[in-house]
């Protein structure tokens, strides 16, 4: 059998048995990084699952291990420093940190792509975007130069970049950035993956051109069925977006909810405080609130709950013991000792 | 910007924030603290320096060379041009550890005063080329537009000579040979490389955002080019001057060498080993020694060039 | 890319009539009688005075003197040597000699150099890329003088593995000896330039996104990696040959190889200033025309250059 049909195979065992199977699942995963100042925990305990053509944000600030999350499931981490030290990431059953590099690598760009922040350096300068695009064919499918062209394209219309034919032997240098980030979501759209992660896709992007490639994401993924993995710290970019929403902290995750549940009525004070701190335009003329304090340094992360020293309602427990995630209903979980209370409202500031 | 879709909640109807804006975080372990000042580039660089081997052997030994070059008499009592010829080519003896040359001179004492004309040329050559290099490059970076023009062209004009063959030229010419004029010589087509490190170093500061902050503040040009460009310009300059100065080591010696540097009346490497290359075959000792003395110099200065570069390049941090 | 051409051409017109117009007045224009800078501690002989003053002009106004100078290059008249031979004529004969020798250190430097630099950059920080680093930093160290007299005594005399010095026609396989002689330096500069792009281009973005991109670490290296870690080195290339011009006066003296060097070498010992100067001259418009190749080769090699 070739590892073609082999895999087929076991696609079609994995529908069999369960139809609704995540096509992804993270459990308990662990990644450190080794530095000469200390070990950073990047990444505490995180645990989500995405559904078949399901959208899941996962929101954090800088530092809060998002991004590394990411790196760990496409198996593109800087190894030195950085270790995933326990979990595992299970793509249709198979546990993809198990696998050797050269099997790893059959997943990456086929089953599971990536899109950068920036277009500009995250393609290379000194080759056509036709040829970067190219060379998911070229690569994994063994087409010819020609044929790859034909694809490369086919691609570029698919995201909408005009005149493809003529721009297929342009440089990176010679697009505006919105439409270098198209290229990317070409580049990852190229050989139909089952996921696309998206890295802050539109940080480095105007408003509106932000506002045109999320929408560009969102139909490419109704037509294709495929897994969305976005990663931001924009609040505004996921409320349309997402179906759910993961919250991460220090590395750890710390609410997980569908968003219109978690912009409804958060139960983590965490999440209350980020929601808080989106400027209102009926509160106008009140001073914009901000979080106290700042992200904790990863190699020193604080005993108990990671978020205790700037939540305003901690109690002594906050301190001593880690808050695990608990399910708070059927599809919404929290890491917070006193959840309940935050969903009800009756939390006090000490 | 997209319609807010009917099915999610406008933002109003999110439950109303306790009045706790005035709170501040208590502070609790993990808290991140300042572990002492915060450290500027130099600072920095001077403590990786101070722990780099490299650094502390190359420094060291550049020291003993300074010394060894400015009181030569204190490593020797045997005068160098003190030659017998009987004694030519003979090894090392008693006293004489190095042994003698072709003309019976003793060569641990030519070694030993030949540092200075090294040592000399080197530093001269190298002040020299940063102050013309670094002016020039400064001046055509900060003022641009004509001046920029200008001042790269005539760098080009000097650049397009190559060092070994102005060199020749310009000794060509001079009837006078000695330790000034053979600087002079080197200096001469020397600083364009400086000038232009200089010149992209400052183009690349002075786009960065600090520096139109000063602006805006009101600084003056010459204020913003000493107290903001220049400290920041100079890290590239200083890498590639230490750097440099083992190679306008290396190109006196070659001028000596071929004829054209340092007359045979001053006591150098370079023309010692010149002078070498006839007993060859019969006496290699003759050419091993200077050309030691010579190689460990330049490396020492290498070595010094790389501590210095590991320590002041940001992004090897 | 027409225009970048172009445009550099026309940067070379201003820096061509610099640079011969400062050779001309180091030798003729500065003060004092330059007969007497161009004989030489010993003087003139009374004939070749004559002939160096009507060669030079001197006496005349220096615009005069400047004006046929500059003549005599467009005209390829460089005047004679002291033994009554046309410069050119001398030239055109060690011209190919002398290339043959660039070409064999060229060679080594390139397909040494880099494939070594590139296996060190990838290895920073082991055993390989250690030694790389303390090799090349020695190699520079040593000046290129020491290195031939040493190779030519224990490979040439000691081993003889290769003929010390090298026969009047010098043909291909006596030039591999000085030819490594010759690229030793700059063979040691490419290592550590390629090492060192590569340490740096290691953590790029794109380089990030081709692992992402499922494709294999050999075509990572070799297509994406490579290709811009080789920017810096051609740069390079265009002061390497510089540098291999002044090496190949060295060289060339200590095998005895009748190339450009090493006419020029014994022009300087006679002390022929006009020869010295007339083949510095050409050297230099060489030196001019190669470094414009290079930078065209910089724009092919980096699109951004080509496009701006």
């Amino acid at each position: 059998m070739t590892q073609d049909t082999i895999d087929t195979t076991a696609d079609n065992a994995w529908r069999r048995r369960d139809p609704g199977a995540a096509v992804l699942e993270v459990e308990n995963l662990h990644v450190e990084f080794r530095t000469r100042d200390g070990v950073a925990k990047a990444v505490n305990g995180v645990t989500f699952d995405l559904q078949p053509g399901e959208t899941l944000a996962i929101l954090g600030e800088s530092g809060s291990g998002k991004s590394v999350t990411a790196q760990a499931i496409m198996g593109i981490l800087d190894t030195p420093p950085g270790y995933v030290t326990q979990g595992s990431v299970r793509f249709r059953g198979t546990d993809l940190l198990t696998l050797p590099e050269k099997e790893r690598r059959r997943y990456r760009g086929e089953k599971i792509a990536m899109i950068f922040q920036d277009a500009l350096s995250s393609l290379n300068p000194v080759y056509s975007v036709g040829f970067q695009i190219g060379e998911m064919f070229r690569v994994h499918r063994g087409a010819s130069r020609a044929d790859a062209k034909i694809k490369a394209i086919e691609l570029m219309d698919r995201v909408h970049i005009p005149a493809a034919r003529q721009r297929v032997n342009d440089f990176p240098h010679q697009f505006s950035g919105g439409m270098r980030q198209r290229i990317m979501i070409a580049i990852a759209l190229s050989l139909d993956p089952d996921i696309i992660i998206a890295d802050e896709p539109t940080t480095a992007l105007d408003v509106t051109v932000q506002a045109q490639v999320m929408q560009l994401l969102a139909d490419l993924q109704a037509e294709s069925k495929m897994g969305l993995i976005l990663i931001t710290h924009d609040l505004g970019v996921v409320a349309d977006v997402a179906d759910k929403i993961s919250v991460m902290y220090a590395g750890s995750l710390i609410e997980q909810a569908p968003s219109l549940d978690l912009y409804a009525n958060p139960a983590h004070p965490y999440t209350e405080r980020l929601l808080a701190a989106i400027p209102r335009v009926d509160l106008k003329g009140q001073e914009l609130y901000t979080i106290k304090g700042i992200p904790p340094n990863l190699t020193d992360i604080p005993a108990g709950c990671a978020f205790h020293p700037r939540c305003p309602y901690a109690q002594p427990i906050c301190s001593e013991k880690v808050p695990p995630l608990e399910d708070v209903s059927g599809d919404r979980r929290s890491a917070c000792h006193f959840w309940k209370e935050v969903l009800d409202g009756s939390l006090q500031i000490r | 910007m997209p319609e807010p879709s009917p099915t999610k909640p406008p933002l109003q109807d999110l439950k109303p924030l306790p009045q706790d804006v005035g709170v501040a975080a208590p502070v609790g372990t993990g808290a991140p603290e300042r572990i002492g000042k915060p450290r500027s580039l130099w600072s920095d660089a001077w403590h990786d320096l101070r722990r780099n081997p490299t650094f502390i052997v190359s420094a060291l030994l550049i020291l003993f060379l300074i010394v060894v070059a400015v009181f030569p008499s204190l490593f020797t009592g045997t005068d160098p041009k003190f030659c017998v010829l009987a004694e030519s080519n003979k090894g090392g003896v008693p006293g004489h550890p190095f042994g003698f040359d072709r003309q019976g001179c003793d060569i641990y004492s030519r070694v030993i005063y030949g540092a200075r004309a090294s040592v000399a040329v080197g530093i001269l050559v190298t002040t020299g080329v940063v102050l013309i290099g670094g002016v020039i490059g400064a001046l055509a970076a900060f003022y641009a537009g004509a001046t920029d023009s200008v001042l790269s062209r005539v760098t080009d004009v000097f650049f397009a000579i190559p060092l070994l063959l102005g060199a020749i030229v310009f000794l060509q010419s001079f009837p006078f040979r000695n330790i000034l004029t053979v600087s002079a010589a080197i200096m001469i087509f020397g600083w364009p490389i400086v000038a232009r490190v200089m010149r992209g170093a400052v183009i690349s500061v002075k786009e960065a955002d600090f520096v139109t902050a000063a602006r805006a503040l009101g600084a003056s040009d010459m204020r913003i080019l000493r107290r903001h460009i220049l400290p920041n310009a100079i890290a590239p300059v200083i890498v590639v001057a230490t750097i440099s100065l083992g190679l306008f080591i290396v190109l006196e010696a070659t001028l000596s060498f071929l004829g054209i540097g340092l007359p045979s009346s001053t006591v150098s490497w370079g023309g010692d080993i010149n002078d070498a290359q006839s007993s060859l075959r019969s006496a290699p000792h003759v050419l091993l020694y200077p050309s030691v003395a010579l190689s460990i110099t330049v490396l020492a200065f290498m070595l010094l060039g790389d501590a210095v570069r590991d320590a002041l390049d940001p992004k090897l941090r | 890319m027409g225009t970048y051409v172009l445009r550099r051409l026309l940067q070379m017109i201003p820096v061509f009539f610099g640079a011969t117009f400062l050779i001309f007045y180091l030798v003729l224009g500065m003060p004092g009688d330059p007969l007497a800078s161009m004989c030489g501690e010993r003087g003139c002989d009374p004939a070749t005075a004559v002939a160096l003053r009507a060669q030079f002009h001197i006496g005349e106004p220096l615009y005069i003197q400047y004006y046929e100078y500059m003549r005599g290059i467009v005209t390829f008249d460089f005047g004679e040597t002291f033994s009554r031979r046309p410069v050119l004529e001398v030239m055109r004969d060690a011209f190919p000699i002398t290339i043959r020798l660039a070409i064999v250190a060229f060679v080594i430097e390139i397909c040494i150099g880099i494939p070594l630099g590139l296996i060190a950059g990838l290895r920073r920080g082991k055993f390989f890329d250690s030694g790389i680093l303390m090799g090349t930093l020695l190699i520079i160290s040593i000046p290129i003088f020491v290195v031939g007299f040493l190779m030519q005594y224990y490979l040439g005399i000691k081993l003889g593995w290769f003929r010390p010095t090298v026969s009047g026609e010098a043909p291909w396989n006596e030039l591999l000896l000085p030819g490594i002689v010759l690229g030793t330096v700059s063979l040691a500069y490419i290592m550590r330039l390629t090492r060192t792009s590569v340490v740096e281009n290691i953590h790029a973005d794109y380089v990030r996104t081709a692992v992402a991109k499922g494709l294999p670490h050999r075509r990572v290296v070799t297509v994406h990696l490579l290709r811009n870690s080789m920017i810096p080195v051609v740069t390079y290339l265009g002061a390497d040959i510089g540098a291999l011009m002044g090496g190949a006066i060295v060289t060339e003296r200590i095998f005895n190889i009748h190339g450009v060097g090493g006419t020029l070498y014994q022009a300087i010992t006679r002390g022929e200033a006009p020869t010295v100067v007339s083949f510095v001259i050409i050297l230099v418009i060489v030196y001019l025309i190669f470094n414009l190749l290079v930078d065209l080769l910089y724009a092919v090699l980096d699109p951004r250059i080509r496009y701006a």
